[in-house]
């Protein structure tokens, strides 16, 4: 009875309504937004019906541009017209050849990359929230409602730094995120479900800014990940930079050119490659000012220029195989994806490489987007029955310092995620009272080879000799791949933890500061923002405790516990109804440890039934 | 619970590694956070505490090598991370021996064939390590046990190293 006064219509999102989600390319070069309508993906479109979106956000001092009319006015207004942002994700200013990036960068108090322009000094984290605010716009029109869920894809060999990033720049854009999603793992999902298939393939994934390789094992609609590798800093605008060096050599062009000429060179260097897959040469003109040359570049000299990049990538793919323990003959199929995938040279050599023709049946450039549009469908929980299950892993490594500038690796590249991993060290003076931790990423053994993700320190331990403290520290990556890391010292119980913030990341503060100044900018009120996610969030609450009493209160719940239950579910529907978002808040924690107890009692009944099916399968 | 516990299995060296992974997919159907997306906080938060679990466990019993190194933890004494050195003057004689042949690997006429001999002789001596060791836990003789597991680790070490060899020489 008390469960049929909380369904009442529009009120409390029933089990079975059909939610809105979508899943988003958000590419170096290219960005695409994909949700599943009446059972199948597709891309949404814009107004001029186009879905592909270029990565392209130009600034003026009153407004902001976002894709095709920004990427024709690139020419005409470089410094404020910021493309491939992607590449400048979680990156210290220090990792960045300015040199490469026809913007003005400046670096900012705490290292990052910023990038000045008429509408002032902006982090790459902001361009990136514009591209997908006018993504989640063109998805809020075409599927007439608010989304409750979108997800991301990223590369999968983005790091902590990178994923943190683009988180942050879906809460700016106000996305509620379901997941962070690996490319190489979307596009199978696209690949797999439509082909059912069974066994081991690999996706080799060659975008603008990046180079990704995926192993993974399909098995009854479960996509187990079992190696991935590549290159954040790898990708098609290396081919047009290659290219543009060529152009510029020939032309006899000599020190540092102005931005309009950067950048024009970089888009007759980008049509050039794109001519060159279906033609043997290619006419190139090159007229800017006082400059005025003509010349052909032939696919010949076009692959020899780029013939060491796709050997890295191979190099790759070699690396990945072995990680997989997997030989090149156990793969059952090759997945191209991204558009630099079109070069002829790339199909040729990754043919080569794992003896066999590459698939490209699904638009490469198209094929992520659709794969996250299913999963997020699957997500958001409009498909009960699904058999999906995404088995993702850690792209590097994760360690911590230790004595000598050594690093001491918790978890090792390709484990499974979620994961959680605890170490345990010791204190090397007598009556030393804190320590100092610091998490990175990367494979190398020196602490100055790797990526520094945070330091925090543990302190307030209790005077002990040397080595007699034991401090535990735990490693907790999610299943999108971010971490969090606490420390604890045993005897005393004394702990200290962090979410992992990347040192090259944003504070917590500073996300609010840029979600607050977007949203002034587009007018929108804060508090009822604010107000509206606490009331998703008890909707999310009840809804998921319904089912729960639905599905296992009578076989996990005395008749007072379930009543118990019952009535802080309409309390906190009461209180839902309100405006108080404190108060809804303070509710569904009080919620929340009532119920403790019955979903740690599900999760255990869960694995017991699990087990049994298994058994059952086995008879 | 012990991981052996967590996938419904008695505590043995020996097992089938079919029915465990579809055990392991059948966990994780379950457990897995992407079953908890529009759930509350603490159900996201109990899902991803299970589904690491399984996983590491997951990742100890299908290596031979790491599910010997935790039996012998469950039933016996923890050797991992041990700074104890092998006291078999015939097994570290070998194994200098096979250093040697190591690194002449690089200068040899025909590398890669070496290589394959070379990784080849390593497969077939963890297979008999590891057959040993399922043998002397049987019948509960642990301290024999350790020893065997001690060798296989330097057998793997020697495999890792051939295979970083291996990278080296390749012109990828």
């Amino acid at each position: 009875m008390a469960l049929l006064q909380i369904a009442e219509p529009g009120q409390s999102a029933a089990p079975h309504e059909h939610k809105l989600a979508v899943g988003i390319d958000l590419g170096t070069t290219n960005s695409l937004v994909a949700s599943v309508r009446s059972g199948s993906a597709i891309t949404l479109v814009n107004n001029a019906g186009h879905d592909i979106l270029p990565s392209v956000v130009r600034y003026t001092a009153d407004a902001i541009i976002v894709g095709d009319l920004a990427a024709e006015q690139a020419v005409t207004d470089p410094e404020n017209t910021i493309s491939s942002v992607k590449r400048l994700m979680g990156k210290a200013f220090t990792d960045i050849d300015a040199a490469r990036i026809p913007n003005v960068l400046i670096e900012s108090a705490s290292g990052q990359p910023l990038i000045k322009t008429v509408a002032g000094e902006l982090n790459p984290v902001q361009v990136s929230a514009e591209i997908l605010k006018t993504l989640a716009a063109r998805a809020t029109e075409s599927l007439a409602g608010e989304l409750n869920g979108v997800v991301i894809t990223v590369p999968a060999y983005f790091d902590d730094a990178q994923r943190q990033g683009t988180k942050d720049a879906a809460n700016i854009a106000g996305l509620n995120v379901l997941r962070l999603l690996n490319e190489p793992t979307a596009a199978a999902i696209a690949y797999g479900l439509d082909a059912g298939q069974e066994g081991v393939i690999a996706v080799y994934d060659l975008g603008g800014g990046t180079f990704d390789i995926s192993i993974l094992r399909l098995n009854k609609g479960v996509f187990e990940v079992l190696a991935t590798g590549g290159d954040s800093a790898l990708g098609g605008d290396d081919f047009d930079h290659l290219v543009a060096d060529w152009i510029s050599a020939e032309a006899g062009l000599v020190g540092e050119q102005p931005l309009a000429m950067q950048r024009l060179l970089l888009n007759q260097a980008k049509q050039a490659k794109q001519a060159l897959t279906d033609i043997d040469s290619v006419d190139i003109t090159l007229s800017l000012d006082a400059v005025d040359w003509q010349g052909s570049l032939s696919r010949v000299t076009f692959e020899a220029l780029i013939q060491p990049l796709v050997k890295r990538t191979l190099l790759a793919c070699r690396r990945s195989l072995k990680d997989a323990e997997i030989s090149k003959e156990d793969v059952l199929e090759v997945v191209m994806v991204g558009g630099s995938t079109r070069v002829p040279l790339v199909r040729e050599k990754v043919g080569e490489f794992f003896a066999q023709q590459p698939l490209t049946s699904i638009n490469p450039d198209k094929v992520v987007a659709v794969g996250a549009a299913i999963q997020a469908d699957v997500l958001v929980g409009n498909k009960p029955d699904s058999e999906l299950l995404l088995l993702d892993v850690t792209p590097l490594s994760l360690g911590l310092e230790t004595m000598g500038n050594l690093v001491e690796k918790v978890i090792p590249r390709n484990t499974t995620i979620p994961v959680a991993r605890a170490q345990e060290f010791t204190t090397f003076k007598d009556g030393q009272t804190a320590m100092t931790i610091h998490v990175l990423q990367g494979e190398r053994e020196l602490v100055t080879d790797c990526r520094s993700l945070a330091r925090f320190s543990l302190t307030g331990i209790p005077p002990m000799a040397a080595g007699a403290a034991h401090i535990r520290v735990t490693f907790q990556v999610d299943a999108d791949g971010l971490l969090s890391v606490s420390a604890m010292e045993k005897s005393s119980g004394v702990s200290a933890s962090i979410q992992v913030k990347p040192s090259y990341g944003l504070s917590d503060d500073e996300v609010a500061n840029m979600l607050k100044d977007s949203m002034t900018y587009a007018k929108e009120d804060v508090t009822a923002r604010m107000l509206a996610e606490q009331q998703l969030e008890a909707d999310r609450v009840m809804e998921s405790l319904i089912v729960a009493l639905q599905q296992d209160g009578k076989a996990l719940l005395s008749d007072a516990e379930q009543s118990v239950i019952e009535n802080a579910i309409q309390a906190l529907y009461k209180i839902r109804q309100g405006d108080d978002r404190d108060a809804i808040e303070k509710e569904i924690e009080t919620v929340d440890k009532l119920t403790q107890d019955f979903a740690a009692r599900r999760m255990d009944a869960s694995i017991r039934k699990a087990l049994q099916g298994q058994s059952v399968d086995k008879v | 619970m012990n991981h052996f516990e967590l996938f419904g299995l008695p505590v043995n060296f020996e097992l089938d590694s079919a029915s465990l992974a579809t055990t392991y997919r059948d966990l994780q159907r379950t457990l897995h956070p992407d079953n908890f997306a529009s759930s509350s906080e603490r159900e996201r938060l109990l899902s991803v505490q299970k589904s690491s679990q399984v996983n590491d466990a997951y990742s100890i019993l299908k290596s031979p090598i790491q599910r010997a190194e935790y039996i012998l933890a469950i039933c016996h004494e923890d050797i991992r991370g041990e700074q104890k050195t092998l006291q078999d003057p015939m097994f570290l004689m070998q194994q200098m021996e096979q250093h040697e042949r190591l690194e002449d690997i690089a200068h040899a006429v025909d590398p890669e064939q070496e290589i394959a001999d070379f990784d080849d002789e390593l497969t077939l001596s963890i297979k008999q390590y590891l057959q040993e060791f399922n043998e002397l836990v049987n019948i509960e003789h642990y301290n024999d046990a350790a020893n065997v597991v001690r060798k296989l680790k330097f057998v793997y070490k020697l495999q890792t190293q051939l295979s970083t060899l291996e990278d080296s020489l390749l012109d990828y």
